[in-house]
């Protein structure tokens, strides 16, 4: 299973990269939204895989039976998740005014600050 | 315990909260903007007053203790950038009563100005690696949105690459955070230190040393992740550029120091033997730009990034005195540095331009802005007894001392050429003739808003002055602040209390 989600993980970041290099801003904002499920995925492979034993600790005992699921990995992957979200809808609201206002939708040829 | 070193994220928080129920009274909003910021300058002070005297000052929030909570740790080099947030945070809240235009100013200017200093105040104090990224987020969420405010084109072209390369700086960021807690099993930066200590990994310590190394250097703008500053900082008003070069660049400067003392100390010859390699490299690299620009803001912001490349070579070199020259260097860049930003929307208010070959005679026209151009330039360029010749006197001294004669000559001589472009702003903007299509000349800038112009330039001119001539306390501090730095150890006994 986590040679799977290796494999996963590593492919999401290719793609995304592969993406992030396209002029279209689309594609851009596609990359970006794929690299941090990328990145989500990385950081709960990361943690280490433990199937169905949940962190939940006994009545009476000091701690939950070994081995069990880390949560901490997940709320991390939570907030990491609603900050992508955000800041995504942000960029996507931004490109769209960005491509209406310099009336370029081809990234490669937005550089007419740069002279 | 001290609730100290939550109040200076709390205070703008609220403020920020506060000018958005006010949407539309845009006199109450700066109101609300002169009193936060000073309010964060207060409190940012009695907490260096407290770290001073106690070494550390540690909240553990929520009474959670380490390494289960978030901590917020305030120690000197924290504290002292903490005071300098506050610093930059009411002089500009202050020139942007009338360097920002009204219409920026109905669209919640100044709730996001609080929420970037809340988040810049949470980058310096949290001794959380998960809890910086958050930080991180917020900080740049509201840079975003103060980028982009107004909507001119060459604003949102600026964004459009802005935005793009924090989002993957992030991304590396976070990637290097899930790694390091599947290695160590914490993200508390005190408990990290012990385990990083105790792990023995070396391969997939220096790869993450190295995931963290490009993160950060791409916030800070180390060379060769800097084509994104130069391209974005000229577009906002002076009051955001001014801003972001004195504070957003010196929260990648600060995590870097704080990571690379408290946390990547395994192999010092092969992850500060490349930071030093990668100073040199920015430093040349940005004044080499620097010197080809012909217009004042494009120009100013190549030097944020060769200036940066000092504050990194004190942390490559990695000795107290090196330390606290990068520590030093810092603070006096973020004074000078943003002072240059504010003069250039002052020239722009002026002249309705920051291109060089179409100003001129600014030095006839306006005598003050001109003499404080030239104290921050030079200040700057680091001639004695500016601030600037202190902490590159530190420095040269540490690389001498640490006989890396190279990284030495590169030091000096890009001082030269930081003083021969400057030069050229001073021959073109100042002194020389103004070019005969250039018109009209000057626009005249009512009483009022000279003085909300020319007070928060003239205090950050003279703050360098200051830093000059009293260099003595400074560099103390600095020093008390570099031996906490290179001394994990107590940062460690700070946080987590007795128990490792």
């Amino acid at each position: 299973m986590e040679l799977l989600l290796a494999l996963l993980v590593g492919g999401l970041y290719a793609g995304a990269i592969y993406l992030l290099l396209q002029p279209s801003p689309v594609k851009l904002i596609i990359g970006l939204g794929m690299l941090a499920n990328a990145v989500n995925l990385l950081i709960f492979v990361a943690g280490g895989l433990t199937r169905g034993q949940p962190p939940l600790i006994a009545e009476g005992a000091l701690q939950p039976p070994v081995p069990f699921a880390d949560p901490l990995p997940q709320a991390l992957i939570l907030t990491a998740i609603v900050i992508a979200f955000g800041v995504l809808a942000f960029t996507l609201v931004l490109f769209r005014q960005a491509a209406e206002t310099v009336g370029i939708d081809n990234l490669d040829e937005m550089r007419t600050i740069d002279q | 315990m001290s609730q100290l070193p939550v109040l200076p994220i709390l205070i703008p928080l609220i403020m920020a909260a506060v000018s958005l129920l006010l949407w539309r009274q845009r006199r109450l909003q700066q109101l609300l903007g002169v009193l936060g910021t000073a309010a964060h300058l207060g409190v940012a002070l009695t907490l260096l007053q407290a770290v001073r005297r106690e070494g550390f000052v540690v909240l553990q929030l929520g009474n959670w203790p380490a390494p289960f909570g978030i901590s917020l740790v305030a120690d000197l080099f924290s504290a002292m950038m903490v005071v300098m947030v506050g610093i930059m945070g009411l002089a500009v809240a202050v020139y942007s009563i009338a360097g920002v235009d009204p219409e920026r100013e109905f669209f919640g200017y100044y709730a996001f100005l609080q929420l970037l200093l809340a988040g810049v105040s949470g980058c310096f104090l949290t001794g959380d690696l998960f809890n910086l990224y958050v930080w991180f987020e917020v900080m740049l969420m509201a840079s975003f949105v103060l980028m982009a405010l107004g909507g001119e084109r060459r604003q949102l072209e600026g964004a459009v690459k802005y935005v793009t390369i924090n989002l993957v700086a992030s991304a590396f960021f976070l990637s290097a955070l899930g790694i390091l807690y599947g290695l160590a099993g914490t993200l508390n930066m005190a408990d990290l230190s012990v385990q990083l200590g105790r792990l023995n990994r070396p391969g997939l310590t220096s790869t993450l040393a190295m995931l963290f190394l490009a993160a950060f250097g791409i916030k800070a703008a180390l060379f060769p992740f800097f084509f994104w500053l130069p391209a974005s900082y000229h577009t906002p008003p002076p009051a955001v550029s001014a801003l972001f070069a004195g504070l957003l660049t010196k929260v990648g400067v600060y995590s870097l120091i704080r990571v690379f003392t408290l946390l990547f100390v395994h192999d010092l010859g092969y992850t500060h033997g490349l930071i030093l390699v990668i100073s040199g490299l920015t430093m040349v690299t940005g004044v080499l730009g620097a010197v080809a620009q012909g217009e004042m803001r494009r120009l100013l912001s190549f030097h944020i990034v060769s200036q940066v490349g000092y504050m990194t070579m004190g942390l490559a070199l990695f000795t107290p005195l090196a330390l606290a020259g990068s520590i030093v260097h810092l603070i006096h860049n973020i004074l000078a540095k943003s002072g240059l930003f504010l003069v250039s929307g002052v020239v722009l208010r002026l002249r309705g331009t920051t291109d060089l070959a179409r100003l001129g005679g600014l030095y006839r026209g306006a005598p003050g802005l001109a003499i404080l151009f030239l104290l921050c330039a030079l200040a700057l360029a680091g001639l004695p007894p500016l601030s600037g010749f202190w902490s590159k006197l530190l420095l040269v001294r540490a690389g001498l001392e640490a006989e890396s004669y190279l990284i030495v000559a590169v030091a000096l001589s890009v001082s030269l050429l930081t003083l021969f472009s400057m030069t050229k702003i001073w021959l073109k903007a100042f002194w020389g003739e103004p070019p005969a299509a250039a018109g009209a000349g000057e626009i005249s800038i009512p009483g009022a808003a000279r003085l909300s112009l020319f007070l928060p330039t003239a205090a950050l001119a003279l703050l360098t002055v200051a830093g000059g001539l009293l260099a003595g306390p400074l560099v103390e501090l600095a020093l008390a602040a570099a031996a906490q730095l290179l001394e994990p150890a107590g940062y460690v006994r700070a946080v987590l209390g007795g128990r490792t």
